[in-house]
């Protein structure tokens, strides 16, 4: 094990946790202001990453490619809330499962009545393509140095905006009281939708983002959903500081532990059990940090005490 | 002569025609989700090929596995009680036909495998009504090994997925490749980023990269492995470079070598002819799931044309003889109804801007598989 590997790896759980985190920070704001759990939000991962394939094949651009994405995911994402998710929130959350679980099957067919059932391309710009030598003779791919900061980016864009405007004092208000805001005189559907459409977005970024690097295909959403849901468990639900602090821990600990369990464990086994067992552990490695977090922090680390 | 000939076999078909009634066909597969691709070639080859015989005899009912074997297993149920079916065809994962074979054949019925071949199936757990029309699946990662050797690899470095299909890859790898291992490395199945694997094949010594990541998981893998800058040669079997799949991978794939049993550029008349009316039936090339429908298809075609279903020892005798012109050109069933084919390596190349592949060579001649010792029918 060297400090070269060691770093890479670092990197690799970052930029993992990040785009977990581009997932996590809409599931949090739409469960913590809306009281919804939703399924479909992969979907819109999903949603981002083949407008971002579309856009790119027939523009060339990897900059208008993403902004596509995103206005893909945050239009449907809109019109999701418009016309179904709307209907839900004063329903409990077993109908809100079912609900958002059809619209996943209606978006992954859907997905493949207007796209085809083969995967689609879609390339990092060339400018950002091949790796990077970083100080002490470490070799990165560009690519994924900039999805770090990306994410960083928007994460602090993201505090911002809640913290400071009007809007996000608003999104803050509808989480403690939506009975009180409403009162108050905001309009607390427009508001809804709003939150909606700026989660849909995110989620459609970081498809588009990680699509350029993985395979874009239906059902493509799905895996990453669930890990973004251990995280806003972990984070405590709502928090956008949580979501962040989650993400980066999920990401940390699933690429780290990956590596390093199986190395401990040839400690005292022989290598071949010591890479079964470790492999096993590591795979369940993230599940084991939310439950800690849940036995020592119940609503997760940055939640609501209730 | 020709004549004569033409004739008697137009009066046999008349004969088989009138002595069989109807042979009914189930075909399970996966039609949604993330595996479709496999499952709608699969179908289209063998859709092709039944359309292209003009027999009306044949009747097809195809249902949708959705990638699950307890809805494989419920739909084989319906198909031989309420549907009545005589043969039954389709399954694309290893898994399901696991689910779903044992008790397809113990009901007397016959299947025809046009791509998951288990090692079970084909050793000890072998029946004398399954037939494997695509491959053992070790067989293209055996293949991968006798490549490695030849191109003078020494030490390779090893990736495929946590599961069953996964060790049976590994295993069948290292059957033939001589070298040393530098790791061997098991994935989570459906992962999608391979950074950390990436980085560890950087750090070791390897000097060649074995990889069996079926679907998007290596549309994944490759494009980030190129990205990487690690720049080992990488080999592995078609399953991460079948038509369906390159385009989604782009230039990463260019030039990487794979092992298959089947490519377009095969020279026999069949082959030629399956190409060019797939392409005018589809409007896309085929891959070699699309040639595994349509072997699977003519085969059945050929024992119909030869028997009637209802006699099993006769119909099952026709398939034996395997009497049809098979788009990779040799083809016969070994004692254990699993190919005896020839397997070539085959390199990703861009034609007219699509990336397709090229053969490159032979990788094992006229090869059978490690299990047919093992069956006993």
């Amino acid at each position: 094990m060297t400090t070269v590997l060691l770093v890479e790896q670092i990197l690799n759980g970052l930029q993992f946790g990040i785009m977990l985190f581009l997932m996590a920070a809409g599931l949090t704001l739409v469960f913590g202001v809306m009281g919804l759990i939703n399924l479909a939000h992969g979907s819109l991962y999903m949603i981002g990453a083949f407008a971002a394939a579309a856009v790119a094949a027939a523009t060339g651009s990897f900059v208008l490619a993403l902004a596509g994405a995103m206005a893909a995911a945050a239009m449907v994402g809109a019109l999701v809330e418009y016309t179904v998710i709307r209907r839900l929130y004063a329903r409990d959350h077993l109908d809100q499962v079912l609900a958002t679980f059809a619209l996943i099957l209606i978006f992954s067919e859907g997905t493949r009545w207007i796209f085809g059932s083969f995967p689609l391309f879609l390339d990092i710009p060339s400018a950002l393509a091949g790796p990077i030598t970083l100080p002490g003779g470490i070799e990165y791919p560009r690519y994924r140095l900039v999805l770090i900061v990306i994410g960083l980016a928007i994460a602090a864009g993201l505090a911002l905006f809640i913290s400071r405007t009007r809007v996000g004092i608003q999104i803050r208000a509808g989480e403690n009281d939506r009975e009180m805001i409403a009162a108050l005189g905001v309009d607390i559907s427009r508001l809804y939708t709003l939150v909606f459409a700026l989660g849909a977005a995110l989620a459609g970024l970081a498809g588009a983002l990680v699509g350029a690097i993985q395979s874009v295909q239906i059902g493509m959403g799905e895996p990453i959903l669930i890990l973004a849901f251990v995280v806003i468990v972990i984070g405590g639900i709502g928090s956008i500081r949580g979501a962040l602090v989650g993400s980066l821990l999920v990401g940390l600990t699933d690429t780290l532990g990956g590596i390093f369990l199986p190395e401990a464990f040839k400690l005292f086994m022989e290598p071949a059990a010591a890479t079964t067992v470790g492999s096993s552990l590591a795979s369940m490695a993230i599940y084991i940090l939310m439950a800690g977090v849940l036995i020592w922090r119940p609503t997760g680390l940055f939640g609501a005490r209730a | 002569m020709k004549i004569a000939k033409l004739a008697l076999a137009a009066g046999l078909a008349l004969v088989a025609g009138m002595a069989s009634a109807e042979v009914k066909v189930g075909m399970i597969t996966t039609l949604s989700g993330g595996g479709a691709g496999l499952g709608i070639d699969v179908r289209d080859g063998f859709m092709l090929a039944v359309k292209q015989s003009g027999r009306d005899d044949i009747k097809v009912v195809i249902e949708d596995d959705q990638r699950k074997p307890d809805i494989a297993v419920q739909l084989a149920d319906k198909m031989i009680q309420s549907e009545k079916v005589d043969v039954l065809t389709g399954i694309i994962w290893s898994n399901l036909a696991m689910a779903v074979v044992p008790s397809v054949t113990a009901q007397g019925k016959f299947y025809l495998s046009p791509n998951a071949g288990p090692s079970a199936l084909a050793g000890k757990g072998c029946h004398d009504n399954y037939f494997n029309v695509a491959w053992q699946n070790d067989n293209l990662h055996e293949a991968a090994g006798a490549y490695a050797n030849s191109a003078g690899y020494k030490k390779s470095f090893l990736l495929a997925p946590n599961y069953p299909a996964g060790k049976d890859a590994l295993t069948g790898y290292k059957r033939f490749f001589e070298g040393e291992l530098a790791s061997e490395v098991y994935t989570e199945l459906g992962q999608t980023d391979y950074a950390s694997e990436i980085a560890q094949i950087r750090a070791s010594d390897a000097d060649s990269v074995f990889f069996f990541l079926p679907g998007g998981m290596g549309i994944s893998f490759l494009k980030q492995y190129a990205d990487s800058g690690v720049g080992l040669p990488v080999v592995g079997p078609a399953f991460s470079f079948d038509q369906g799949i390159l385009q989604a991978v782009g230039a990463a794939a260019l030039g990487v070598v794979n092992t298959s049993q089947w490519n377009k550029d095969i020279d026999n008349p069949a082959n030629a002819a399956f190409v060019e009316s797939f392409q005018a039936e589809y409007g896309r090339l085929p891959s070699l799931y699309a040639s595994q429908g349509f072997d699977t298809a003519n085969l059945l075609i050929s024992a119909v044309e030869s028997a009637d279903v209802s006699d099993a020892d006769a119909f099952r005798a026709a398939l034996e003889a395997a009497n049809f012109d098979s788009v990779r050109g040799d083809f016969a069933f070994g004692p254990n109804h699993h190919p005896i084919q020839t397997i070539y390596a085959r390199e990703v190349v861009e034609e007219n801007g699509v990336f397709t592949n090229k053969i490159i060579g032979v990788a094992l001649e006229n090869h059978s598989d490690a299990y047919a010792g093992e069956c006993k029918m």
